[in-house]
């Protein structure tokens, strides 16, 4: 008996999303008494273990439809009751096709460790960060997707040498990959502890400037409103709220943005809060743990010689 | 070309949630089309422009739906069918999308990338498997040239370029579209489009939800003068400590 953890790799290195779901899956295979077993697709020779008894590589995971029938073939070997993956673009397809192939009860976004005494309920985040339920999941085999920072790393652990695993699956052949754009060398939004973010009170792309100097400063991501992005004034992929990127950083810095409910729907799980804007009797700073009523452009610059 | 568009009926992305007991409480909240479905409906009918066909939309829902229906008629859907069940996990919904669809020859089944009530983001995923069709989500931008659709999908950090035979299924988000307004035109012709209401076929739903509660309100905001970052600095550092 086993528990699952779909482990994903980025530059060679556990994501931190990823590290999560390991020590989520080694404390619930320990809390009931059975086996964390981590699976990765990409090549790596080793990862920290975080309490994961054994890692497994599957080969040829290109896509959704592979790494989940590479999941339900190992789910299987191991007589495995639970699958948790990361709340990845990926894996949550992953997860659907998953689900199906195991007719497994599947939850996305769970939010922190389930109950398991009697029946298995979990707690997730409902209308857009507007409210949480409870979920019970009545089926014999389980699929979670766990929403980041909502768990915790705790201990890293020795480093597990990663075992190859003959389970594999063939890639959807009626879709053909005909390019790829990725960010490049910067931190990715939904894996970043920190972001960024500024709005229409910016006035132009050509301000970003300072936004990027204090997001380089603290080593975080840059994020923006939607109003922004569908100027082009910065890339889509960046683009927080109700219809854009959900995010639960640590620290959410917001500039120049009033905090619309959609706006804070993609961003309202973040630890902490700061908001910076002119207008004293903007909504965000209802939402916001810190604040400064001030100009951007004046604040902003300050604000990254102070972390200097 | 014959597409099918899944809607979700959701309270207005404005609202203030709340609970009595354990059921939403409806009062003063207005329903609309699922923002992202909303987008994927304007694809479908721009598609529909360019190369003829029909669009059909599809709801699992109770009557309270019908009037989301009726607009999405409005815009410019050709008919309309309502699963009359009460939508109760993404498992079930997904059972009676791919059991209506299995047979009428779709070219796209269309829906949007997640419902912004219960934020599942499956059942795409879970009808495609279920028909054995490829899957691809969440779709920025799509286009059909001969038997094949040419999409840009958003991947983790960026995006990428794929193409897929028909039939396929997709979940849309922006920019695939404009959001359509029904004009009066569309809005008169709605009320004589087809609605059909069929029955639900038996499924197990899998999962039970319970016990809502709304977010513990935050502390409160601590404000720092302008000129004083500093002190903004050493708050981060020392009190909230995520520096
Ligand atoms: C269905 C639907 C979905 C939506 N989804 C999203 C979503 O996912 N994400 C999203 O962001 N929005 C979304 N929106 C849009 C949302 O309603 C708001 O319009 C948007 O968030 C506003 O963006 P903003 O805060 O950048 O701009 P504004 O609301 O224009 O706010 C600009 C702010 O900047 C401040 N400001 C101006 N000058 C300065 C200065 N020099 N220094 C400091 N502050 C300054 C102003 O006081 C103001 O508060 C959605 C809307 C709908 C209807």
């Amino acid at each position: 008996m086993a528990v699952i953890a779909f482990l994903e790799i980025e530059g060679g290195e556990l994501k931190k999303s990823s590290q999560e779901v390991a020590a989520y899956a080694s404390a619930l295979a320990k809390q009931v008494g059975e086996e964390g077993v981590g699976v990765v697709a990409e090549d790596v020779s080793s990862v920290p273990s975080f309490g994961l008894s054994k890692v497994v590589k599957v080969s040829s995971c290109t896509d959704a439809k592979a790494c989940a029938e590479a999941l339900a073939k190992i789910a299987e070997e191991q007589s495995a009751s639970l699958v948790v993956l990361p709340h990845s673009t990926f894996a949550e397809s992953v997860s659907a096709i998953l689900s199906i192939k195991l007719e497994a009860s599947a939850v996305t976004n769970v939010i922190g460790f389930p109950e398991t005494a009697g029946s298995f309920v979990v707690k997730k985040g409902i209308y857009s960060g507007k409210a949480f339920t409870k979920v019970t999941l009545n089926g014999a085999k389980k699929v979670l997707t766990l929403k980041k920072n909502s768990f915790g790393v705790g201990e890293a652990g020795a480093d597990l040498t990663v075992e190859a695993n003959g389970a594999t699956g063939s890639a959807d052949s009626r879709i053909t990959v005909t390019g790829e754009e990725k960010a490049q060398g910067d931190i990715l939004l939904p894996e970043a502890d920190l972001v960024v973010s500024a709005g229409r009170g910016l006035k132009g792309p050509e301000n970003w400037g300072m936004v990027e100097d204090l997001a380089k400063v603290l080593g975080a991501a840059t994020a923006c409103s939607k109003p922004v992005s569908d100027a082009d004034w910065r890339p889509h992929h960046e683009h927080v709220g109700q219809t854009g990127v959900k995010i639960s950083p640590n620290l959410y810095i917001a500039i120049g943005i009033s905090g619309s409910i959609q706006h804070l729907a993609g961003v309202s799980s973040s630890k902490t809060i700061v908001v910076i804007n002119t207008d004293p009797e903007a909504p965000f700073f209802k939402a916001a743990d810190y604040g400064i009523i001030g100009d951007a452009f004046e604040v902003v610059p300050r604000l990254v010689e102070a972390l200097k | 070309m014959k597409i099918l568009v899944c809607i979700t009926h959701v309270p207005d992305t404005t609202s203030k949630i709340s609970f009595s007991g354990d059921a939403l409480n409806k009062d003063g909240l207005q329903f609309i089309i699922g923002p992202y479905d909303d987008y994927a409906l304007a694809r479908a009918i721009e598609l529909k422009e360019q190369h003829g066909g029909t669009v059909t939309v599809l709801n699992v829902g109770t009557a309270e739906t019908d009037q989301i229906i009726r607009k999405a008629l409005a815009i410019g859907a050709d008919d309309a069918v309502r699963i009359d069940a009460e939508p109760t996990g993404s498992f079930f919904v997904a059972k009676q999308i791919a059991e209506y669809a299995k047979d009428k020859g779709f070219d796209l089944i269309l829906m949007g990338r997640e419902s912004i009530d219960f934020n599942g983001g499956l059942v795409h995923g879970m009808v495609g498997e279920l028909l054995g069709l490829p899957v691809v989500t969440p779709v920025m931008r799509m286009d059909v040239d001969g038997g094949k659709a040419k999409m840009e999908k958003e991947i983790d950090g960026g995006k990428q370029q794929v193409e897929a035979e028909l039939p396929l299924v997709a979940g849309c988000q922006e920019p695939i579209a404009e959001w359509k307004i029904p004009s009066m035109r569309g809005i008169m012709s709605a009320r004589s489009k087809p609605l059909e209401v069929i029955p639900p076929v038996g499924v197990d739903t899998k999962v039970a939800f319970s016990a809502f509660e709304e977010p513990a309100p935050r502390k409160g905001c601590t404000f720092v003068d302008a000129g004083n970052e500093k002190e903004l600095v050493d708050l981060l550092r020392n009190e909230a400590k995520v520096i």
